[in-house]
């Protein structure tokens, strides 16, 4: 662990995290949601969880992405909050 | 204030966990947007989980997979030079399962969707009201 690193990352997932429960648009928020996983799954792999880290990497930030932007798709992107 | 600064920064994790989980707690509390929400509970399931691989991680320690296997009857393995594999284990059921709450709810906000128009909870409960 190097601790310089994971304090980047670690700044950048929380950022992505208010980012993504802040921004007005759906489509925006979940974009950010995957970018928040795939920094999640860097500092997994910082902290040496490497099964876990592709584990997200594939399931957690690909296939979450993809059902967020199909319900975009398939609803509306308009949020008032 | 060093002294503050060093406990903070030995325990890092931990509070970042607190943080991101307070982070999907409001989300899931105080958005009205339904999206918004599983936004906010996908957050604080993978705040628990950061929690669970913070609890595996050791200093000076390589990934949980034995150097030279074939040989490994020879000597002695010293297991803390290896990093804890249990959590690990946990949270690759957990992802799974989030992703699998996931799939469920988004389908469920489709269908309330195509029922009431809007993705707002006040609206659709003003709609329940009129009903």
């Amino acid at each position: 662990m190097i601790w310089q690193i994971e304090l980047v990352v670690l700044l950048i997932v929380i950022i992505c995290g208010i980012g993504a429960i802040t921004v007005k648009d759906l489509l925006g928020a979940a974009i950010l949601f995957g970018a928040y996983s795939f920094m999640m799954c860097l500092l997994w792999a910082i902290m040496g969880a490497v099964d876990v880290a592709f584990t997200e990497a594939s399931v957690g930030a690909g296939i979450s992405t993809v059902l967020f932007v199909a319900t975009v798709f398939r609803t509306s992107r308009r949020t008032k909050d | 204030m060093n002294e503050l600064i060093s406990i903070i920064m030995s325990k890092l994790n931990y509070w970042i966990y607190i943080v991101l989980m307070m982070i999907g707690l409001y989300a899931m509390i105080a958005k009205k947007n339904l999206v918004k929400k599983i936004i906010g509970m996908n957050i604080l399931q993978t705040a628990v989980i950061l929690f669970f691989i913070s609890l595996g991680a050791k200093n000076k320690a390589t990934i949980p997979i034995i150097i030279h296997g074939h040989a490994a009857e020879s000597h002695a393995i010293q297991a803390t030079d290896y990093i804890n594999p249990l959590p690990h284990v946990l949270m690759l059921t957990a992802i799974v399962v989030a992703v699998a709450t996931l799939g469920v709810a988004l389908a469920l906000v489709i269908k309330v969707f195509q029922q009431y128009q809007t993705l707002e909870e006040d609206e659709i409960l003003a709609q329940l009201k009129d009903e």
